[in-house]
């Protein structure tokens, strides 16, 4: 699970979390005794749609600004450790 | 990562491999960069080429705090594939997050659409279509290494220009059977989607992507194999040969009892090899769930309208209605309904009421017109379509030869103009006289009198330089068939 | 352009001017009887000075403001500066909600809600110290360290907006903005004894607010009295177009004028009232419904019957989104990039293994979890239909209540490092403000008396955009109460 949330965790520090995730999941799982077989989950608590923008440029940011922050820079680009098998 | 040995130099797949006893079972995932002025999920305008990360804002570079907003165009676009390609218009769709990371993937997830997507089922030609959705593309990642290969190099530069460019991905249900027909099939919905205006659909450019799941079954059999992914082949030509590369994989390993994995691979045409794109390792599990930060995509009568008023006469339709209105060969009906601009010239050419028959003017935009324009378009040359129709229509009457003819169209495309004025000038009409005509024939009978006297002893190929010695001297306005008759009535053969 | 009677020169004069609540301030400044650099001056040196002396003060700010040349009096917001979360992306100042992992991150916008508020006249004061990623209830998982309680420096001010909520009720800020994902204002307000409101889920824009739940985060009001809130709240709802999910309220807010509660019903649960609740806050609960009775208002029992689930849903699908909303924390382009990752994966993780914080780390394993396949139907799934039997609940009770009244939180503000070891123990402090969150409706808390010496909170709630009558509702019963939310007694 840290793997898919891109977490390290050092060795001492898996015993603790695993334990604190158990007893949360525990209580969380309260909600596994309802019988909510014919409810519809709400995915959005709004009861409208669209709210679509139209098809028309909007300023961007100078370039200066977007690497601005970044904590490595090439070539006008955001370096970064290649991905790789 | 594995690679799979060479697969042999000249596979004889073609058609239908029953042969091997495996039937191919082949689906595409394609990727389509719509045409829209801005990004799907932000304002920025989409121009290409520009330097690096000039194209950004706090949405599409994933600033913390940013938020999308969909973009009405990108879904408009959506809504004319659906429509199209028959698809079912879902009346109301979501968009989901798919979550994981990579460096060219700003937010740590895609916004793309799951199991709700805007429309579902569908066909072209007739292969079925499984869903259309509508999503956003990633960034580019530009890999610094010793060979640039995705495998070998140690940093790597993210520029964020390409990032949210609004992508159509169309998904088709498994119904190809051979190499060939993917990529015949590919160009259909290639020129329909060009046709519709919605995308470049320019495979270099990148404007349109191809991925193929493949899998073998033994011949007959209604239970599907094992799927593999076929990936980055940026080439119609590329797509087929990896696809009948695959094919060939997977059935060395099914003749040698082993099994399909189902896994993600590369084709790289250079070596004509697949190799394993991601590593076991690598977890899967993207997590989707129903993006809050988008409200669900509801259809009304409105969007629906203008999806209808953008549907345009469709490539297979088109070619249907030459072949059934206008009795043309359905090669030619093909070859005028895909490139329509050819297809358009040949209409405007049509209304322009010459001598000349449908099919005759569908075979000179097919093939001398075409030839000239090498795939470019007609517009931007010389001729106009009534031209075209007059030039037709001389050579129709005989007024001229083809070989003239042929000339009158390099001139026309090159310089623009009237035929006949070109005709006039350069003095390409039909020789009159028969007299004329057979005095000529006489000369080259003499000037070539050992093709002469081979063709009286019954040799009728060499003919061949008696006609063309006429043809050089009449500078081709005569017509060939008349010259190989009047050789032969002076020989008496 | 001062009298001698408001200005800041005499330490009487300051003390008179930071009494004023904003609303008082603004209407003073619009008659010219109070300058606004005044007035910014003033709190900007007890901003600054709480902020220099760090731990050994309230540590209630992240950023506080130079030294200005002139502020804008202008706007019915009258230049009443205003003290703002550290999550809300203000241009070209830090923000970075309370996380290491944002170290030195300044943005290059500004959030749409604190541009409103600028723009109708509210200068940016200070930034407010939170739990990390708004996700706590105490302010004790800050990167920069906690925030204490005005009340009691023992004791913990709420959280997450727990900088914004110590800050008006220390008379550090006339008003702040906070945000609220499950009770991340309407807490702390009830902790410090001052008034925070909650808003019908979009009614103000969340661009530019460093996102936990997208499906539950909202910006709102933390404020001396109910006037103020009304203040600001006017002047930052409504569309935005850069926020899908944000819409146009079908009537202004206006300040509230309420006397009495005749005709009123109120719903007091059952669920939200017995058990879970701590004795001394019930007593005072109880007590206030009393004096509400007394204005005029009718208490009916209601049930909610799945509010004991909220709790357990509300952990599921807030560190589910907030899984995914973190993910972009990875130190490609800005924030903290762990030093020396030669490797991709090394980098991802170490830097987000340095720069999240425990309770982080935890939501976000939690979250990964309830998400992945095989266990997405038994958590997230499931959580999203229990929320929607909770808006179900609230629907129903509402064909027979005006508004439900709960009391805001369990327990009066609580000793620091006293619910830290156990994290079902801290979320529990969001009981009863969780409910509201997951139907998206709106929820204000005001203080309604002190148990032991410390303030406890009551809590309205109201069907989606029944702002106008709640805040009118708790004007009144403010009134009543004669809570005085001024600085007088730090």
């Amino acid at each position: 699970m840290a793997q898919l949330a891109r977490l390290a965790l050092a060795e001492e520090e898996i015993e603790p979390m695993a334990r604190e995730l158990s007893a949360v999941l525990d209580h969380v799982a309260r909600i596994a005794e309802l019988d909510l077989e014919h409810v519809a989950p709400t995915s959005h608590v709004l009861d409208v749609t669209g709210a679509l923008r139209p098809d028309e440029p909007r300023p961007c940011l100078p370039r200066e600004l977007a690497l601005a922050q970044a904590p490595a820079v090439s070539n006008d680009g955001f370096l970064v450790p290649s991905p790789q098998a | 990562m594995s690679e799979h040995p060479r697969t042999p130099a000249q596979p004889p797949v073609g058609g239908s491999p029953k042969q091997n006893s495996y039937e191919p079972v082949i689906g595409l995932e394609i990727h389509v960069q719509l045409k829209t002025a801005t990004k799907m999920f932000c304002g920025c305008a989409l121009t290409f080429g520009e330097p690096p990360n000039t194209r950004t804002c706090p949405v599409c570079l994933g600033l913390p705090g940013s938020l999308p907003v969909a973009n009405a165009r990108a879904i408009h676009y959506g809504l004319v594939i659906g429509l199209a390609l028959g698809c079912e218009l879902a009346p109301r769709s979501i968009f989901h997050r798919k979550n994981y990371f990579y460096p060219d993937l700003p937010k740590g997830y895609q916004i793309s659409q799951y199991d709700e997507p805007l429309c579902r089922g569908g066909q072209l030609g007739d292969i079925r279509i499984h869903r259309v959705h509508l999503e956003e593309d990633a960034a580019k990642l530009i890999h610094i290494g010793s060979s640039g290969r995705i495998h070998s190099s140690d940093a790597s530069i993210v520029d964020f220009n390409r990032g949210g460019t609004p992508l159509a991905e169309i998904v088709t249900e498994p119904d190809l059977r051979s190499p060939e027909r993917a990529g015949e099939w590919l160009r259909l919905l290639r020129a329909t989607l060009r046709q519709l205006g919605v995308s470049d659909v320019n495979m270099e450019e990148g404007s349109l992507r191809c991925d193929a799941n493949i899998s073998l079954r033994a011949a007959g059999s209604e239970h599907l194999g094992t799927k593999t992914e076929l990936k980055n082949m940026n080439s119609f030509r590329f797509i087929e040969r990896g696809i009948r590369a695959e094919i060939a994989r997977q059935q060395r390993i099914l003749e040698h009892g082993g099994e399909v994995v189902q896994e993600t691979l590369h084709y790289d045409p250079a070596s004509d090899r697949i190799t394993s794109l991601r590593s076991k390792e690598e977890a899967h599990d993207y997590r989707y769930f129903p993006e809050p930060d988008l409200l669900p995509v509801a259809i009304d009568e409105h969007m629906l309208a203008a999806a209808k008023a953008a549907l345009t006469e469709l490539p297979a339709d088109r070619a249907a209605r030459y072949e059934r209105e206008l009795s043309l060969s359905p090669d030619s009906a093909q070859l005028l309904a895909f490139r329509p601009e050819l297809g358009g010239f040949f209409e405007a050419a049509l209304a322009a009421q010459g001598d000349a028959s449908a099919q005759t003017l569908a075979n000179w935009v097919t093939v001398e017109l075409a030839a000239r324009l090498d795939d470019g378009d007609p517009a931007a040359t010389g001729v106009t379509p009534r031209a075209l129709a007059e030039l037709a229509g001389m050579v129709a009457a005989k007024q001229i030869s083809v070989g003239a003819g042929r000339q009158v169209l390099d001139k026309l495309v090159a310089e623009g103009g009237e035929p006949q004025a070109i005709v006039d000038a350069e003095g390409l009409a039909a020789l009159d006289g028969a007299d004329e005509l057979a005095a000529i024939v006489a000369a080259a009978l003499e000037a070539n009198a050992d093709a002469a006297q081979r063709v009286r002893e019954g040799n009728t190929k060499a003919i061949g330089p008696i006609v063309g010695h006429v043809m050089r001297e009449t500078r081709g306005r005569a017509d060939g068939t008349e010259v190989a008759r009047l050789v032969h009535e002076q020989l008496g053969v | 352009m001062s009298d001698a009677s408001s200005s800041a020169s005499s330490p009487q004069g300051e003390r008179e001017l930071l009494k004023l609540t904003a609303a008082q301030a603004a209407r003073r400044i619009a008659a010219g009887e109070l300058s606004a650099l005044e007035l910014f001056d003033a709190y900007r040196e007890r901003a600054a000075t709480d902020h220099a002396v760090g731990h050994e003060g309230l540590n209630c700010f992240t950023w506080v403001a130079d030294e200005r040349a002139g502020v804008e009096d202008s706007g019915p917001l009258a230049g009443v500066p205003l003290a703002v979360k550290d999550l809300f992306c203000t241009e070209g100042v830090p923000s970075q909600s309370g996380s290491r992992i944002l170290q030195g991150y300044t943005p290059p916008y500004t959030a749409t809600a604190v541009a409103r508020l600028r723009d109708a006249g509210a200068p940016l004061l200070a930034k407010t110290n939170q739990d990390e990623f708004a996700m706590g209830s105490s302010t004790e998982n800050s990167a920069f360290g906690p925030t204490l309680n005005p009340w009691d420096r023992g004791r913990v001010p709420g959280g997450s907006s727990g900088g914004s909520a110590a800050a008006v009720a220390a008379g550090l800020a006339p008003w702040a903005l906070g945000t609220d994902t499950g009770g991340s204002i309407r807490q702390p307000a009830a902790l410090c004894g001052i008034v925070g409101l909650k808003p019908t889920y979009g009614s103000v824009s969340r661009y530019g607010m460093i996102a936990f739940a997208s499906s539950l985060d909202q910006a709102g009001p933390l404020t001396r009295d109910v006037t103020d809130a009304a203040l600001l709240l006017a002047h930052m709802v409504g569309r935005d177009p850069c926020d899908a999910t944000s819409l146009q309220l079908p009537e202004e807010i206006v300040l509230p004028s309420a006397q009495e509660l005749t005709g009123l019903r109120l719903g007091v649960p059952a669920e939200l009232h017995g058990e879970g609740i701590e004795t001394g806050v019930r007593e005072v609960f109880d007590g206030a419904c009393k004096r509400a009775e007394a204005l005029g208002a009718e208490l009916i029992d209601v049930e909610l019957p799945h509010a004991p689930y909220a709790l357990s849903a509300y952990y599921v699908l807030a560190p589910a989104e907030c899984s995914s909303n973190l993910a972009r924390f990875d130190g490609v382009r800005y924030g903290l990039r762990a030093p020396g990752a030669l490797e991709l994966l090394d980098m991802y993780t170490r830097t987000r293994h340095d720069g999240f914080g425990p309770e982080v780390r935890r939501r976000v394993m939690l979250g990964t979890y309830a998400l992945s396949s095989g266990y997405y139907d038994a958590y997230y799934a499931r959580a999203q239909r229990v929320r929607t039997k909770i808006a179900e609940d609230f629907a129903d009770a509402f064909k027979r209540v005006d508004f439900i009244v709960t009391p805001t939180a369990p327990t009066v503000a609580f000793k620091l490092g006293e619910k830290t070891a156990d994290p079902w123990a801290m979320y529990l402090n969001d009981l009863c403000t969780v409910p509201m969150s997951l139907a998206g409706i709106p929820a204000i808390s005001i203080p309604c008396g002190l148990s032991d010496g410390l303030p406890v909170g009551l809590q309205l709630a109201g069907p989606a955009f029944s702002e106008n009558r709640l805040l009118d509702a708790a004007y009144a019963l403010e009134q009543e109460f004669g809570f005085d939310g001024s600085a007088a007694h730090v």
